[in-house]
């Protein structure tokens, strides 16, 4: 039955504490240092702003501008029971999963390519119960950040319905709309605890420009309760301010600023690199033919084995860092 | 490499979906043969297609040889008229400036329903699919043509989940579900063109692919297929067709 707003049965609506309320909502923004300061950290000290049970937001979308070293760092420092959420999910969902850091994801769409058909290490944690994904379409997810990021509880959309997807999705209302007596489907706002988000560059106040495309991270950094940049360069706030119509993060929604250049490797950062295939077509090769082993040998040699991120990047190799690095800076010369 | 005397399957699909479309139409496509055939057609025969890509692109102008491994790579963006964020792009559906989405599909079933979720029972599944994408949002929002091989594993009279909507159970009830505009329009297989009865929603085949019969195509679908009265046989590929589609994927990333 679609929810008719003028006579709401309370049995109708999803379980409550599924959305913050506004109030509380803005008690957690208005706890937050929002003053004008440095946030310069190091990848170790920004892992101590996600706790363990955290709702995660992740940025960019597929192989784009995927906060790997944040991910990496975050596997390293064994966290626990986190849900994370991303607008498309690739092999970053794997390593999630496989390490057993993360045991929910909410997405639209979780293998790791096109290219390399269904991930195994996705079926293999779905399939056997370990882990569960929780499947939106690719707009709803975007309007879960956008409401979010609006301050309000739920947004309306024309999509879902009808479908399987919604009928998974206890978290929605079919709604008659007031004004015009159409069915709409409303869904609820996220707003993540934390939100990782990768950016070409930004000041160490987190003012952060973001070239290419942008996928949700404008909604998703403005939707969380803290936010963490990785960045490939830390530029002067002077050279922030020459642009300032590039700026698409400010720096009050921002609590840490890291340095970390190739910070999606083996994924892409439009204009400076394209993902590292060598890398990524072995990475799922490995996984693919075996999800337990394979991944657990994967994590000891690239993820937990390496001393630092810089030694990671030499495990990829300095010929695939330079193809890769050649291949993204030219990719407006056509 | 084949000679240009033989098609893959895959090729033969691109080609003829291509044709499915027209010059200054606003198409949706997604990753693989629906980016390529798009692609084809914007440069062969229709200068005017813009193709809108989930990732965030509006105006897309795929390089040859530098085909994405994904619509939200930055190869997609090279030359476009518009980089947006994702939702917004997809917000465009659901405003109604998209003339058609161009997917492709793994399993579908009579009434032209997608399913990309579940193999098998979803709240046991035998095999968890990557799930919907854009897809849901496209067909709940525009018409849509699918581009798909043709096998009875995945012509079945009923899809094991309804990740993106067709006509849902025929007749009226993709309307009466809230689904106002949109629909299947076309699917394109290795063996056939398929449309929907205006009045029953189920699946017509229309034309046949050179040198395929009827029996042909029942035996490979799932559910009892009607023809139509005017049943046309396409025209096979032009050297013309072949030659920019190896031009545009010399590396058979999605023609192999």
């Amino acid at each position: 039955m679609p929810l008719d707003v003028a006579h709401p049965s309370a049995s109708q609506y999803p379980p409550e504490g599924l959305v913050p309320s506004y109030a509380q909502l803005r008690k957690e923004l208005a706890s937050r240092d929002r003053s004008l300061r440095r946030k310069v950290m190091s990848l170790e000290e920004a892992t101590s702003l996600v706790n363990d049970g955290d709702t995660v937001g992740i940025g960019g979308s597929t192989m784009s501008r995927t906060p790997m070293g944040m991910i990496w760092a975050l596997i390293r420092a064994r966290k626990s029971r986190l849900s994370c959420v991303r607008s498309i999910v690739s092999s970053d969902g794997d390593l999630l999963y496989g390490s057993g850091i993360c045991d929910r994801i909410i997405t639209s769409w979780f293998s790791q390519g096109i290219l390399w058909g269904v991930s195994k290490v996705m079926r293999h944690h779905v399939e056997t119960g370990s882990a569960a994904y929780d499947e939106w379409s690719h707009m709803a997810i975007g309007m879960r950040f956008r409401a979010g990021a609006m301050g309000l509880p739920f947004m309306p959309i024309r999509s879902m319905l009808g479908s399987d997807v919604v009928r998974q999705r206890p978290e929605t209302i079919e709604m008659i709309c007031p004004y015009t007596r159409e069915k709409l489907l409303l869904v609820p706002a996220i707003n993540p605890d934390v939100a990782l988000i990768h950016v070409q560059r930004c000041d160490e106040f987190g003012n952060a420009q973001i070239d290419g495309l942008p996928f949700m991270d404008v909604d998703l950094a403005m939707a969380a309760n803290r936010v963490i940049l990785t960045t490939e360069r830390i530029v002067s706030n002077d050279q922030i301010r020459r642009a300032p119509d590039h700026t698409r993060i400010p720096f009050f929604a921002v609590d840490a600023v890291v340095e970390l250049p190739y910070g999606c490797a083996p994924h892409e950062c439009s204009g400076v690199y394209e993902p590292m295939m060598r890398h990524m077509e072995s990475y799922v090769a490995q996984v693919n033919a075996n999800p337990v082993d394979g991944m657990r040998e994967y994590l000891e040699q690239f993820v937990y084995g390496p001393e630092s991120w810089s030694d990671f990047l030499a495990g990829i190799g300095v010929e695939e860092l330079i193809r890769a690095a050649r291949a993204g800076r030219s990719i407006d010369d056509a | 490499m084949p000679s240009e005397s033989t098609t893959t399957a895959s090729e033969l699909l691109a080609i003829l979906s291509a044709r499915q479309l027209r010059d200054g139409q606003v198409v949706f496509a997604g990753v693989g043969i629906p980016l390529l055939a798009a692609t084809l057609a914007q440069r062969l025969r229709s200068p005017g297609l813009t193709i809108l890509f989930e990732g965030g692109v509006i105006g897309a102008f795929i390089e040859p040889g530098r085909l994405p491994p994904s619509t939200n790579d930055q190869r997609c963006t090279a030359r476009a008229n518009m980089v947006l964020g994702s939702a917004e792009v997809l917000l465009l559906l659901q405003r109604g400036y998209v003339d058609v989405g161009f997917m492709g599909g793994a399993q579908i079933d009579q009434y032209g329903n997608l399913n990309s979720s579940f193999i098998g029972d979803p709240a046991r599944p035998k095999t968890r699919l990557p799930g919907t994408g854009g897809g849901n949002d496209i067909s709940s929002l525009t018409a849509m043509i699918v581009a798909m091989k043709h096998e009875k594993r995945r012509f079945v009279e009923h899809v094991d989940f309804i990740t993106s909507p067709g006509w849902l159970r025929g007749r009226t009830s993709r309307c009466e579900s809230g689904l106002g505009t949109g629909g299947m329009f076309r699917v394109v297989t290795d063996l056939a063109v398929f449309d929907f009865d205006e009045e029953t929603r189920r699946m017509r085949a229309i034309a046949l692919n050179p040198g395929v019969s009827c029996e042909r195509v029942q035996a490979n679908t799932g559910f009892p297929l009607a023809f139509a009265p005017d049943l046309q046989v396409a025209e096979p590929p032009s050297a013309e067709e072949l030659a920019m589609l190896r031009y545009l994927d010399p590396e058979r990333k999605y023609t192999a």
